[in-house]
């Protein structure tokens, strides 16, 4: 289906299923009880879920294709984000005017910074790639002032041209009349279901770009960007020039950046430098090489479990710990909480850098491969089934050309 | 031509916290091949010891004093720092207040010993992992130790004063020849900038002139040979990554007056110092001093009205500009070693 092999169309499938699902799936606790806190199904999370889960996708694209390691992706998405509140101040809150434009520059801003950062590889091409992004940072929040509105970050104001605003059309972002931040609540028993426009609008964007990128991991040109990976210098002797493939890569991936960056502009119409600073770069980096980089799902379960955490683990604080232990003698408790307080509420980062250096070292798949691993364990498959053997001859290691 | 001299010597301050940052950095990749990008928080560490010198000079024992009161009318507190009753308010009261000069004391133990744990706890496994890896797993110890710092000092910057003695201006221009008041410079930044050319001064010595120095430079050339003639490269290595560690320690430690320290201070300097490392060529430790003194001067030139209002914003991307320029056109940097970081 859709030129899917049999194996992939379920896999599509599944994911279109779990997608579609996300507001019953990440609600599994009934409000009011305990564990309540762990609920992750409320809109604005969820959305972020979709539109990060975008932007490590095209970043996977890449990165886990081609290997090279690009610490500036923030750009695009700032440039999407401020593409579509230009189109919510010139035209109107329609989003897909806003949303195509956001793809468009941020795929030209793509092409001339990838045609430049992309004659050189490996450490000097990530350093272009934050030399870039730093820029447009930085002009972001000076010079270029009247685009921006630098510090205070671009919105709509009400002496706005919106020449497309007719008398009936909404308020705020919406599509054809579908209005972003509205949803319908369903409550069922104890639990509370919210399905939210915004979200779906997302999700089905999502799906969208997640068939694309699995298209371009199946296609030959998948197959030539992992060619890049694993050996450039042989694929430069075969007679093939790698720069269109990695500027391509590029593009596309700057591309995906644009279109999550103009995404979070229309759950939320704002737009600010911040969105570009290396930091957010450094964030897409962590979700895709957290997730398995490479991989179909990796980066999508990278983001999504970056952003759960984030929200949750930073609302727990000393008082929740002290009910969840409250069973334990009280000097224990006590010491049990004063252990875990450094890694909880704000301490979050520190968590997370935590294990995102323990991925780096003991798991560099990332969770997929923990997972592989755990399901290799349980069904007691061998782990050296498909692996060569250890006749160095004829299976030489490649060397990354990221060396 | 007053105002270009300020502009120059506002430069060398900076400058000077970048070349020392970028010869540590080139120090660790000469040596270790390893691309350190947790480099930045060994600044801010080193910037963290002087707030903790600071504070550790200042505990105080708090004594009561029943003859004053304050306005709640409880016994008045009277603190008095327990270096004063050691060493008599005179002499413990200009300990306290050179705090900052004495962390380096500090800073170069602390430093030392978390270089030579990072790298026999963590960088020694990734020798042989691409430098992808390398800088991931060194970002995500940046990430850490940065975290570490804001859970004991808080996400403000702390302010950390220098010595009363540099806490004023010098009027620089009367000493080249100026009328008065042309040329003001505080007198700190000219402590920075001696004291940072010393170090480098002191770490190009130690290279060149002695038996160590001239094996690890020995070792950054051809370390396999270096081995092969039956000496421990390895050990010296390490030593030399925890001497680079220092040498950032103390760029922080001493640049704690100019810039109060906060967590994230490390990264800022980070992405520049490694834009710094890359202008001056991977592996090249003049070309890192060189390009750090040179960038820091540029940029603060570029910071002139002057300048802005003909090109506005350069100040902003200048030196991300002039990375990209030399990238292109002189991909080894300006004095970039010959296959360094090549395919």
């Amino acid at each position: 289906m859709l030129g899917l092999s049999k194996k992939d169309t379920t896999f599509l499938v599944v994911v279109i299923f779990l997608t579609l699902m996300t507001p019953i799936l990440l609600q599994p606790f009934p409000e009011g009880s305990v564990l309540a806190q762990f609920n992750a199904g409320y809109p604005d999370l969820m959305q972020r879920f979709a539109i990060y889960g975008i932007f490590a996708i095209g970043f996977n694209i890449l990165f886990g294709l081609t290997g090279y390691l690009s610490f500036g992706h923030a750009a695009f998405l700032g440039v999407g984000s401020y593409s579509v509140v230009w189109m919510y101040k010139l035209l109107g809150y329609n989003v897909v005017p806003g949303l195509l434009l956001a793809v468009v520059t941020a795929g030209l801003f793509a092409l001339l910074i990838g045609y430049i950062s992309l004659r050189r590889s490996g450490i000097y091409f990530s350093i272009l790639t934050l030399a870039f992004a730093q820029m447009s940072f930085n002009l972001a929040y000076s010079v270029l002032t009247p685009l921006t509105n630098g510090e205070t970050g671009l919105q709509v104001y009400t002496d706005d041209p919106q020449i497309l605003m007719g008398a009936g059309s909404p308020n705020s972002p919406h599509f054809f009349g579908i209005v972003m931040n509205e949803s319908a609540k369903i409550d069922v028993g104890g639990w509370q279901f919210t399905f939210n426009n915004g979200y779906y609008f997302c999700a089905i964007i999502a799906i969208i770009v997640f068939y694309l990128s699995l298209r371009i991991f199946r296609s030959p040109f998948g197959i030539m960007l992992r060619a890049i990976k694993t050996n450039q210098t042989r694929m430069t002797y075969t007679g093939l020039n790698p720069r269109p493939y990695t500027l391509a890569a590029f593009v596309i991936s700057g591309m995906y950046a644009g279109l999550a960056g103009g995404l979070l502009a229309s759950m939320d119409p704002l737009a600010g430098a911040e969105r570009m600073q290396w930091t957010a770069s450094g964030e897409v980096v962590l979700m895709t090489i957290l997730g398995g980089a490479g991989t179909l799902m990796g980066p999508i379960l990278g983001a999504g479990f970056i952003k759960y955490f984030e929200n949750i683990f930073s609302k727990i604080n000393d008082d929740i710990l002290h009910t969840w232990f409250a069973a334990l003698p009280d000097g224990l408790e006590d010491a049990i909480v004063f252990m875990v307080h450094p890694f909880i509420g704000k301490g979050w980062s520190l968590t997370l850098g935590l294990l995102f250096m323990m991925v780096v070292i003991f798991l560099p798949g990332g969770l997929i491969e923990g997972g592989n691993r755990i399901w290799r364990l349980v069904t007691g498959r061998s782990r050296n089934r498909n692996t060569p053997g250890k006749d160095a001859q004829h299976h030489p290691k490649p060397t990354a050309h990221v060396n | 031509m007053d105002a270009l001299i300020l502009q120059f010597l506002n430069g060398l301050d900076k400058g000077s916290a970048y070349a020392l940052i970028a010869l540590g950095l080139t120090l660790i990749f000469g040596t270790l091949g390893v691309v350190n990008f947790a480099h930045g928080a060994m600044f801010m560490i080193g910037a963290f010891c002087a707030v903790a010198m600071q504070s550790m000079l200042n505990i105080s024992k708090v004594t009561l004093d029943p003859t004053k009161l304050d306005f709640l009318g409880n016994p008045a507190q009277i603190r008095t720092p327990m270096v004063e009753s050691l060493f008599g308010p005179e002499l413990g009261g200009s300990i306290i207040n050179w705090s900052v000069p004495l962390s380096i004391l500090l800073a170069i133990p602390v430093m030392l010993a978390l270089g030579f744990i990072m790298e026999r706890g963590l960088i020694k496994h990734f020798y042989k992992r691409p430098h992808a890896d390398q800088i991931l797993v060194t970002f995500g110890l940046a990430i850490v130790l940065q975290e570490i710092i804001k859970y004991f000092y808080g996400a403000n910057p702390i302010p950390t004063p220098a010595p009363d003695a540099f806490r004023g201006s010098i009027d620089f221009g009367v000493l080249i020849g100026y009328a008065q008041n042309t040329i003001i410079y505080p007198a700190w930044r000219l402590v920075y900038f001696t004291f940072s050319a010393v170090i480098i001064a002191a770490v190009f010595a130690f290279l060149q002139f002695t038996t160590f120095g001239m094996v690890v430079r020995a070792g950054m050339a051809d370390r396999e040979t270096v081995g092969l003639l039956g000496i421990n490269i390895d050990k010296r290595f390490t030593i030399m990554f925890g001497i680079a560690a220092a040498v950032a320690g103390m760029a922080g430690a001493m640049y704690a007056p100019i810039n109060s320290p906060n967590y994230h201070m490390g990264m800022d300097f980070l992405v520049l110092s490694f834009v710094v490392v890359v202008v001056g060529g991977m592996g090249s430790l003049p070309g890192a001093v060189l390009a750090g003194f040179l960038l820091g001067v540029v940029e603060s030139f570029a910071s002139m009205n002057e300048v802005k209002s003909l090109i506005p914003g350069i100040d902003q991307i200048i030196i991300y500009l002039i990375a990209i320029i030399i990238l292109l056109t002189r991909p080894r940097g300006l004095m970039g070693r010959k296959g360094v970081m090549e395919e």
